[in-house]
């Protein structure tokens, strides 16, 4: 290890670091603007230059690594010259108008010049000016005090996958610029905002809305994704102003993805729900809080009597938090019903224990990962990011899906089928390892399953790498895999598959307090969807949900509900979801109140409200535990949320978290080549009730046409140009477009878009309803 | 230093055509002229000979070669530089992006003589292992582009270039590759960056592109010139090359005159002639006017007035002597009557128009250095500006990614140095000391 000599003081350091890294941890204070801890090394903004000893010139502490014997001096007038020099030179052309920025108060630039800059300027020429791009709706550009660090040109290339944004132009005419005509499309978009250590990106829909030091930042956690993201929200008058990623390595790094900091735009909508109201006749009543919670309640009863204990259903939606779906549980089993669910999209319940298979940043070092069933950037943003840099790592990557959905990896195979095939897939595979080593497969079912289907010799060598021992190796199954009929199957084979190779099974699953919810639940006796599907109710609760957008399963659920005779909805926003209920209670969202979540990787976050309750609204929690007492029911005097976790989530106790589990292996191989499946999408903006609100991530939503996608081949071979899908509730008419991306015999489409009726298909149509792709 | 003046026959003797020896002959970029004139000797000879490649670099060494670019940094050590044990592509590139104002040298080695640099580029390919190379002609020479690719076809045709070259083992081909006019991309690593399909920009150093170059592989940068003095070197034996010269410096030079002389133009000759005598061969100051000045490598080596250079050998010492430096060899001479105010403008708009805007110094030091200059030619100078721009410059030079920093500080620092009181009398007057032909 060298020994170097920095500011006089001698330590010993990791080789390989240069002088910005050694400097950092050693809590020496270097000026920089390009420099980046977690993205490529430019050295272009050449503010960190600093002394060392015995050389002529300054160096960059960012780009020089630290060799034995090396005498730093970051503080030496050598060191102050360069860094005041550079300042100088970054101050010339760039406006000093801090007053009317949007970065003023919290800008690296203004911070930077207090302590370097001259307190006068002498450049008296003219100074550069730098048209605007318009680079979408969530970014907005100020060229002009742009100073050329490319962070945000090295961000969207290696972290986001794609070059954006570039540097055009040479020398003074050097500009950050996109694509003509084209917007910056990452998922990740915003963290450009925060990278940018000037105003020159700055967030437009927070844009001359506040001022840094006017806020309050409060910590909490996004729950538009399983990962569960850190935030801090920044509250100004009691309003969430915006929402910034809340450093947490193990988590989301210093990133957030769009979707997670744009969503609280939702959180304050016209659409929140102010005061309960009941239905008289055909019209909503506003009533106070005792008269709703005392209707609710005789009615819940009233139906329990005449129709039987079974004759409630309660429907929860996953972003409910451990404390409010214990309160569900309890409820419903006091009042003897065992119809509670939360698996809204799912159509197969028989896998239980599914979480990430391992921490978010082991992803970063894995050999091999196989994902099954996944449209990676819709649904786990972050996650794709992590599996991108595994691959730059130089691990490979497989992944088979209905949808050719281009994660912006470079994939070693990308295998496009209909999700019915995924299981063959996996015994194709099997299979390829069953030549290498017939003693591997010893499972009656599976060995007889493989003897059906030829070998692929392709696979061979792949195989072999998948079975070295020393080979980390993840198999993935995402959103519509497990969301889909087969799923049982296809966990099962992949967890086989996972045994005898020595690799481990993970779930993409993004349903944010999935794990959370199936560590509580699954060893709960409660009859699942699949069941409530097939009978009638007198009474219904749907809980923090819209029942006609969130329920996704394609079995007749929402039906269901809307037959039974009271209906009751407790629930943040209003909306024509709850025209046909009886009550509606104004619940809090998740930014004002306080719960327990538990991640993808099993991490346990609780977090408190930033802000009080909009309105008359409450606390999920608060509100069941108060029906509670009016139902009369045992054991709900809760005083807090705390209280209410203690019975699920013991302070002192380490969790213990199910295994894995699968039923059978069911004979679900019969698929005939006519058959045609559905492959239902969702975009990351339509995900959850406050992201469905949040205005800025919807502004382009125009850009794709609500159709259905199928393959050429398979569109040759229906017979009809429409098909009618349960689209925001209704049935609506969509037409069929070409696209190859599609896997063959599948049928691709959004769901939850702003559906226009019939339309003609134009030739345009394809690139449009790709422009999301 | 010169006793006494000679006269002109025996300066003429010290003319040495080596890399443009085919210029006076018929056809003379064909492959048929440079074989008649032994052309493709030396390959034919290492290979047939199996010489090593160190016995090749010695004799580089020997020869006091220096890399003609501008740097002069001796080329056999250069390429003793390349890693012999990595495996894979390895790159040689020739440099002939010669951009700066009043370079052409390059431009006539590929116009006349283009086979001496593919076979000078062969036996570097050789000794340094390379499988592939490139030759970056800038992108104002469409014409000695189109010539060079076709003198590689030639080449290919003949087996001198491609696989299993005069029946050995020894693989290389070699590919002309056309710029798009980017000062910057006659830095190496941005002229790595351009081959590569990049925007030509310098990357920082270290890693050097010996271990990182082209495609992250072992790439071997060198002038036009340099490659083109390789093969009279095997030839001839490094002492020979060596003798011609003085000591330091070894071999030809070529010398771009250009300015006011009565014959400007490429000549190449003996290293460490006089000053005096390269005047008297370009045909003396025109107009039969007096010497000023003389920028002696190219706008980024520092400028000198005429009786310092008057004194001067053109070699390496020579001109660094007198606070110079040799450059590429691209002498701007200027007479009594110019302005070196207007002069350094239109230098320094060079700079500035040139600057890749990578790094915070170049990107806005250049403008803002021009910028005063134009304020001053405009008569709008200050009593402070001079002070301002020596300074200005002094911050740019040394805190960059790449030399162009330091090159644009250059003639800034010089021009000031040397006529202050044009500049002082220019801010004071608001008009040339020169009055108004050249205004």
């Amino acid at each position: 290890m060298p020994k170097i000599k920095i500011d006089g003081k001698s330590v010993e350091v990791e080789s390989k670091k240069t002088i910005i890294q050694v400097a950092d941890e050693l809590g020496i204070d270097i000026p920089r603007f390009c420099y980046h801890e977690k993205l490529s090394v430019a050295a272009n903004c050449r503010m960190c230059l600093v002394q060392v000893k015995n050389i002529g010139k300054p160096l960059p502490a960012c780009a020089t690594q630290v060799m034995d014997g090396m005498e730093i001096s970051t503080k030496s007038k050598f060191t102050k010259d360069a860094q005041q020099s550079v300042m100088e030179f970054l101050l010339i052309n760039h406006p000093l108008d801090c007053p009317i920025c949007d970065q003023g108060g919290e800008c690296d630039l203004q911070d930077t010049a207090v302590a370097y800059g001259a307190s006068q300027t002498r450049y008296t020429e003219e100074k550069r000016v730098v048209i605007n791009k318009n680079i979408g709706p969530l970014i907005s550009t100020d060229l002009t005090r742009c100073i050329q660090c490319t962070r945000c040109v090295r961000f969207l290339k290696e972290v986001g996958g794609m070059q954006e944004l570039g540097l055009i132009g040479r020398g003074e005419h050097a500009e950050i610029s996109a694509y003509v005509d084209k917007a910056v499309e990452s998922e990740l978009s915003g963290n450009i905002i925060d990278l940018c250590p000037v105003g020159a990106l700055t967030s437009k829909p927070f844009r001359y809305t506040a001022r840094t030091w006017e806020l309050d930042r409060r910590p909490t956690i996004s729950l538009h994704d399983s990962l569960g993201s850190n935030l801090e929200m920044h509250v100004k008058n009691d309003t969430v102003m915006r929402s910034l990623p809340r450093q947490n390595e193990s988590i989301n790094e210093c990133w957030i993805s769009d979707r997670d900091r744009f969503a609280y735009q939702g959180l304050e909508h016209d659409d929140r729900l102010l005061e309960p109201m009941i239905k008289k006749g055909k019209q909503w009543i506003t009533v106070d809080w005792q008269e709703a919670l005392e209707f609710s309640a005789k009615k819940i009863k009233e139906s329990l009597k005449k129709d039987g204990n079974h004759s409630l259903g309660l429907l929860y939606s996953a972003q409910t938090s451990m404390e409010e779906a214990y309160l569900l549980n309890d409820l419903a089993d006091q009042l003897g019903t065992p119809y509670v669910d939360y698996r809204l999209g799912q159509n197969n319940f028989d896998t239980k224990g599914m979480w990430l298979g391992c921490e978010p940043d082991e992803i970063d070092e894995l050999d091999q990962a196989i994902i099954i069933g996944s449209t990676l950037r819709l649904e786990q943003p972050l996650l794709t990011q992590r599996f991108r840099r595994m691959v730059n790592h130089g691990g490979e990557l497989t992944l088979i899906n209905a949808l050719d959905f281009d994660p912006l990896i470079n994939l070693r195979e990308k295998i496009i089928c209909a999700p019915s095939d995924y299981q063959k897939i996996l015994l194709n595979i099997i299979r390829s390892i069953y030549e290498l080593d017939k003693k591997k497969i010893s499972h009656p079912d599976i060995v007889k399953l493989i003897k059906k289907i030829p070998a692929d010799k392709n696979n061979t060598r792949w195989v072999k790498k998948l079975l070295t021992t020393n080979k980390r190796c993840g198999i993935f199954i995402g959103q519509n895999a497990l969301e889909s009929y087969y799923a049982n199957n296809i966990v099962f084979l992949a967890n086989y598959l996972a045994e005898i190779t020595g690799s481990f099974v993970g779930s993409l699953m993004n349903y944010p307090n999935g794990v959370g919810l199936d560590f509580a639940y699954n060893k709960r006796e409660f009859l699942d969807i699949s069941m409530m599907s097939q009978r009638d109710f007198s009474s219904f609760l749907c809980f923090n949900m819209e029942p006609d957008i969130d329920i996704k399963t394609n079995l007749p659920l929402h039906a269901k509900i809307n037959q039974s005779k009271f209906k009751l909805a407790i629930t943040p926003y209003m909306s024509d979801s709850f025209k046909d209920f009886d009550c509606v209670l104004p619940m809090s969202v998740y930014s004002e109140s306080s719960g327990t979540f538990i991640n993808i990787a099993r991490h346990v976050q609780s977090v408190k409200a930033v802000k009080k309750s909009k309105g008359n609204s409450r606390p999920g929690w608060k509100i069941l535990r108060v029906l509670g007492n009016y139902l009369g029911l045992e054991d709900f005097n809760y005083e807090s949320s705390e209280d209410v976790l203690t019975k699920i989530i013991h302070p002192k106790k380490r969790l213990i978290f199910p295994k894995l589990t699968t039923k059978k292996l069911e004979a679900k191989f019969t698929q005939t080549p006519k058959d045609i499946e559905w492959l239902k999408l969702t975009r990351p903006e339509d995900s959850d009730m406050i992201v469905r609100r949040a205005q800025s991530l919807h502004a382009r939503d125009h850009r794709i046409d609500d159709v259905i996608r199928a393959h050429p081949t398979t569109q040759a071979k229906l017979k009809q140009k429409f098909y009618e899908v349960q689209q925001k509730g209704s049935k609506t008419k969509l037409s069929i477009i070409p696209d190859d991306k599609v896997a063959p015999n599948t049928l691709c489409f959004y769901e939850g878009l702003n559906s226009k009726k019939e339309k003609k298909v134009t030739t345009q149509d394809k690139t449009k309803a790709r422009a999301y792709d | 230093m010169p006793d006494e003046i000679l006269a002109p026959e025996q300066i003429q003797k010290k003319v040495f055509p080596l890399c443009l020896r085919t210029k006076d002959l018929k056809n003379p970029a064909s492959l048929a002229t440079y074989l008649s004139i032994g052309g493709y000797q030396a390959i034919t000879k290492i290979l047939k000979e199996q010489i090593s490649p160190q016995q090749l670099i010695d004799e580089i060494k020997l020869s006091g070669l220096r890399g003609r670019g501008g740097a002069g940094f001796p080329t056999g050590l250069k390429w003793s530089f390349m890693p012999k044990d990595i495996k894979g592509d390895k790159y040689i590139v020739c440099n002939s992006d010669e951009g700066e104002p009043g370079t052409f040298k390059d431009r006539d080695i590929i116009r006349y003589n283009p086979h001496q640099i593919i076979e000078g580029m062969l036996i570097g390919a050789y000794i340094m292992g390379a499988n592939r190379g490139y030759n970056y002609i800038h992108g104002e020479i469409w014409q000695e582009y189109l010539s060079f690719h076709e003198a590689t076809r030639e080449a290919r045709k003949a087996g001198y270039l491609g696989n299993k070259i005069l029946k050995s083992d020894f693989n290389f081909d070699l590919h002309a590759v056309h710029g798009y006019g980017a000062y910057i991309c006659g830095e190496e690593t941005a002229l790595i960056e351009s081959i590569e399909g990049k925007k030509g920009q310098p990357r920082f150093k270290p890693p050097f592109p010996a271990t990182h170059g082209i495609y992250g592989r072992p790439t071997n940068v060198n002038n036009t010139e340099t490659y083109a003095s390789i093969p009279w070197i095997i030839n001839h034996g490094g002492q020979a090359f060596s003798d011609l010269g003085v000591a330091n410096a070894g071999g030809t030079k070529i010398f771009s005159v250009s300015g006011h002389v009565n014959k400007p133009g490429n000549y190449e000759i003996e290293m460490g002639m006089p000053f005096s005598e390269l005047l008297e061969l370009a045909g003396g100051v025109w107009k039969g006017r007096e010497l000023k000045a003389v920028i002696p490598g190219g706008p980024s080596t520092a400028l000198v007035p005429a009786e310092s250079i008057m004194q001067a050998t053109m070699d390496y010492d020579g001109l660094a002597k007198i606070g110079s430096s040799l450059g590429a060899g691209s002498l701007i001479v200027m007479d009594q009557t110019t302005c070196m105010v207007q002069t350094l403008k239109r230098l320094s708009y060079f700079f500035y128009e040139e600057s890749c805007g990578q790094c915070t110094p170049c990107r806005e030091g250049t403008g803002w250095v021009y910028r005063v200059i134009k304020r001053i030619v405009d008569g709008q100078g200050r009593s402070e500006d001079l002070a301002l721009l020596k300074d200005v410059s002094n911050k740019i030079s040394g805190r960059t990614i790449c030399a162009l920093g330091d090159a644009a500080a250059v003639p800034v620092l010089s021009f000031i140095k040397h006529f202050e009181n044009e500049f002082q009398y220019f801010i004071q007057h608001k008009k040339s000391m020169m009055g108004q032909q050249n205004a």
